[in-house]
């Protein structure tokens, strides 16, 4: 019934290991060690650093939780002696099938059984190197060193059994848990655990790593370790963690971000049957909200639901605080002003303005996009248990190396005294990289001097978030004779997530350079401009970040271009991309961390982007008829090393409802771990975007986020998606690529698209079926 | 006030406060945590229950309404419909994080169980309400017409 977070959590059906511990302290080696099998080694290989391009260019990246590669991140692997084998995953599980991938990286060069494979989920330790599970780094960041881990504990392992045979190395070979000698001897992974265990980590040189025609998991549709338990209600997420004499906490914030508490009274809270405690949080402290908890009154209760109850009856005033004007509407009014003015350059190549003078046409376009809410699935939640001055925490983080020193600082302990433990995450889609909500757990753990679970219901999910910042951006276009840009202008104004973490009022480098510093349009003169825009309320990472807006603006003005040239969408983007070229920013003046790869492994390749537009075209049959009310849409987009194109086609019925006979995505993500997985992220990623760009909208009033609960805040529903939606992933041997978030940004530009192909409207602004927009059925709109 | 319910075929007793919705009685007094809190508003589906062999979004439903029916959860949902939900589930890899899909099942089979043939709309009116942010809902079609050809 109670969390035991440090044994095995996923194992595969033959290797069950008899762990009949309840309890949760140190339970992690008693079932592994102390089952019938008695023998076990565990690994720390500290050897197998990133390569130097990526720590330097991750060092760049400006955003302060994109903690710095260090060198030697441990990876953990045990070898039992019945030759299980057991893997600590560093990284968040949220659905990514993480887990799956993590061991297909490591099982494949260690060679061993899949079935004979384990999964232990790590604590939030620096010793694991980077587990910030964001920015679709799982695999990209680290696919080397966990294959570099599995080779060399391989090597180790059969290093030992030569020495059991007295025999040189040379003449002995793995085999799938197994060390067979040139004689015809075998003795099992298991046999030799114990002396590998002894021996020296080998250099990284003296190990090769298999040929790619020589991999057994990577590349391969290897199964989930999670969907077994989640179909039938097993596997514990954050909100499921449960710890004897618990109790329960729901906190009534402050509606307005740096707001504060001026009155309470908690006379009818602490009625409320199952109450049993009102408490103060700390205010906000200092210029920035970062990682704090946003204060406010916890109401600490018996369950759950009487948390909740006596939440309802706290009568709470508020002081607003320094935001208390912030009005989305004019704010965003504001913006889109600015956006109107010049702003400044990060970007320039040749002379846009003499060059707009002298074309022959001028297009231009003002796009909008506003806040948005993760809104993942389960709502933050974190439990906090201390004991004496040393404090356990279970929760679903995507960060729980923050979460650790966000919880210590707050504290005032060391981080030592500190552990986070991981759950499973109810989806994160980049809310959960923000630890905010363990460190009430652990402040309010404290001064109640019991266990607590604080839960976030949906309206404080939605309502006290960290937002994906709206945008308002401005595009410009000198057109030749034949219709093709001579000079192409993006202006884009968006309060930045820095703001969130220091002083900061417009959009960061980091920003920029998703999506809009990177455009790969072969246009002789280039100008990119960011404006001044101050946030009023937390800014944070939401799937593919500032990627979802600047693909909207640039591939919706893509089409628009080709509409005014009298070109077909498709035709125009593959001319406007140009040829075939890696592309250098650096000539243009452009700062640029190419998500903190180098630039070497990683180019701007345009015969990439090209062919993944190619590729969804085709899947489309691109060119076709379509019925009255169909439209055909397009866009392309690079984003976390990864192409994605996707293509749609929308119906819009005399109401101007909305629905999709087709959507096709074809993805070049380089290498991939998990084909078939890859493709479930690509519909995944494609849905959340064509959700948030049909209906997703954050508005706020008075500095308080106005809507809360569903449907209010409305997210896609399964009548609402499509029927038909294929993913092809093109063949490469390229590094790989992320594959979490690559498959959102293009979405919306293609709805918008396949919008105007329908009806002739051209919606520049998000949400698509927001109030702002009327959509009708061609002829009349 | 203590009462008696019958979760899962077995008895058990709880004290909670009256009007307590069955979901927190399931989660933090039963340690049923199968089914999730996703809105609390019946929006989502998430928490998603039978009683007598109906769905219901157990976060609007008072304890002391089942007080004499039969509530299963996912965690012993069982028989020959959800036998091949599960199957179909796991064939078509339906989960993602798989926070809904306690919810996503429980409506699935009881959608089998009342029409062994649905179609695209049975589909779409069944499954509805049921909210899906990792969006699997492609593949929730395609395992519910799966899982029907099999029965
Ligand atoms: S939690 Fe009951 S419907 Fe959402
Ligand atoms: S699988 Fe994640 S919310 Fe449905």
């Amino acid at each position: 019934m109670f969390m035991h977070l440090a044994k095995p959590i996923y194992q595969t059906p033959d290797s069950q290991i008899e762990n009949t511990s309840l309890e949760i302290i140190n339970v992690s080696r008693r079932g592994f060690v102390g089952g019938a099998t008695g023998l076990t080694f565990t690994l720390a290989l500290a050897a197998c650093a990133p390569k130097k391009s990526e720590s330097k260019s991750k060092s760049e990246a400006p955003l302060p939780d994109h903690s710095t590669v260090e060198s030697g991140p441990l990876v953990l692997i045990s070898i039992a002696a019945d030759g299980r084998t057991q893997i600590t995953n560093p990284r968040s599980e949220m659905g990514q099938q993480v887990i799956t991938a993590v061991a297909q990286m490591i099982a494949d060069e260690l060679d061993v059984e899949w079935d004979k494979l384990v999964i232990e989920q790590a604590v939030g330790d620096s010793k694991y190197g980077d587990q910030n599970t964001d920015g679709s780094t799982s695999i990209r960041n680290h696919i080397n060193r966990f294959r570099m881990a599995g080779a060399l504990m391989r090597h180790m392992l059969t290093q030992a059994a030569a020495n059991e045979w007295g025999v040189d190395i040379s003449e002995c070979s793995s085999k799938l848990g197994t060390i067979e000698h040139s004689s015809g001897k075998i003795l099992t992974y298991g046999d030799v655990a114990k002396a590998a265990s002894k021996l020296d980590v080998p250099a990284e040189a003296s190990v090769t790593l298999k040929r790619r025609d020589q991999w057994r998991y990577i590349g391969k549709d290897k199964p989930s370790f999670t969907i077994p338990d989640i179909i039938h209600g097993k596997g514990t997420f954050g909100i499921d963690v449960r710890v004897p004499d618990m109790v329960y906490a729901v906190i009534a914030r402050p509606p307005t971000v740096f707001g504060k508490i001026k009155t309470l009274d908690d006379t009818a809270a602490l009625a409320v049957p199952g109450v049993t405690k009102v408490m103060k949080l700390p205010d906000l402290q200092g210029e920035v909200a970062a990682f704090q908890p946003l204060g406010g009154v916890a109401v600490i209760a018996t369950d759950t639901w009487a948390a909740i109850k006596g939440r309802e009856a706290l009568n709470v005033t508020w002081d607003a605080g320094s935001n208390a004007n912030y009005d989305s509407d004019l704010y965003g009014q504001e913006l889109r002003a600015t956006a109107r003015k010049p702003g400044e350059v990060k970007r320039n190549r040749g002379d846009v303005d003499s060059a707009m003078e002298t074309a022959a046409k001028k297009v231009t376009a003002d796009y909008y996009a506003p806040h948005l809410s993760q809104a993942p699935m389960e709502p933050p939640a974190a439990t906090a248990r201390w004991t004496g001055d040393k404090i356990e925490c279970w929760a679903c983080t995507q960060n729980p190396q923050a979460a650790r020193t966000t919880v210590a600082s707050l504290c005032g302990i060391p981080e030592e005294n500190v552990t986070i433990n991981v759950t499973l995450l109810g989806g994160g889609f980049g809310r959960k990289s923000k630890p905010d909500y363990v460190a009430e757990a652990a402040l309010i753990a404290r001064e109640v001097g019991a266990p607590v679970k604080v839960t976030w219901t949906r309206e404080d999910d939605v309502r006290h978030g960290y937002f994906h910042s709206v945008s308002a951006q401005r595009m410009e276009a000198g057109l030749n004779e034949d219709g093709l840009p001579v000079a192409v202008l993006h202006r884009t104004v968006f309060p930045s997530i820095n703001s969130t973490f220091g002083a900061a009022d417009q959009g960061s480098d980091f920003e920029l350079s998703l999506g809009a510093t990177d455009s790969p349009w072969n246009v002789p003169n280039m100008r990119v401009e960011v404006g001044k825009a101050e946030a009023h309320i937390r800014i944070g990472w939401l799937r593919s970040v500032a990627n979802v807006y600047h693909a909207f603006a640039q591939q919706s003005f893509a089409a628009e271009l080709a509409h005014a040239a009298g070109k077909d969408q498709k035709d125009y983007l593959l001319d406007l991309i140009g040829p075939d070229r890696e592309i250098d920013l650096s000539k243009d003046g452009v700062i640029y961390p190419n998500y903190g790869a180098s630039i070497e492994e990683h180019p701007l390749d345009t015969a990439r982007l090209k062919s993944v537009l190619d590729k969804a075209a085709s899947m489309a049959k691109w060119g076709r008829d379509v019925p009255k009310g169909h439209g055909l849409g397009i866009s392309v987009h690079r984003s976390f090393l990864s192409y994605v194109a996707t293509a749609i086609e929308v119906a819009v019925d005399s109401d101007g409802n909305i629905t999709f006979p087709g959507v096709w995505v074809a993805v070049d993500a380089g290498t991939v771990v998990n084909p078939a997985n890859t493709k479930v992220q690509m519909e995944g990623g494609t849905l959340y975007g064509l959700s948030n760009a049909l209906y997703g909208e954050i508005t706020a009033k008075d500095g308080a986020v106005v809507q809360g609960n569903f449907p209010a805040w409305r997210v896609m529903r399964l009548s609402e998606a499509p029927h038909n939606l294929e993913v092809h992933i093109m063949e490469s041997d390229a590094p790989p690529g992320g594959v979490g978030e690559p498959g959102t940004p293009p979405a919306a530009p293609a709805l918008a698209n396949a919008i105007f192909a329908a009806t002739g409207q051209r919606l520049r602004t998000l949400p698509l079926l927001g109030q702002k927009n009327r959509l009708t059925m061609a002829g009349e709109g | 006030m203590a009462i008696t319910l019958k979760i899962n075929g077995k008895k058990e007793t709880v004290t909670a406060a009256e009007g307590t919705p069955l979901l927190w009685v399931l989660r933090d007094h039963l340690g049923l945590t199968g089914a999730k809190f996703g809105c609390g508003v019946a929006q989502c589906g998430a928490c998603t229950v039978h009683v007598d062999g109906a769905p219901i979004r157990s976060c609007i439903t008072p304890h002391e309404d089942v007080e004499g029916s039969e509530v299963t959860t996912i965690e012993s949902a069982n028989g020959k419909v959800a036998s091949a939900i599960r199957a179909a589930w796991e064939e078509l890899a339906v989960p993602q994080c798989g926070y809904c899909q306690a919810g996503q099942i429980m409506s699935a089979i009881n959608l089998l169980e009342t029409n062994a043939s649905p179609s695209d709309e049975d589909i779409d009116s069944a499954m509805d309400g049921n909210i899906c942010r990792c969006a699997t809902y492609v593949r929730i079609r395609k395992a519910i017409m799966d899982a029907a050809k099999t029965l």
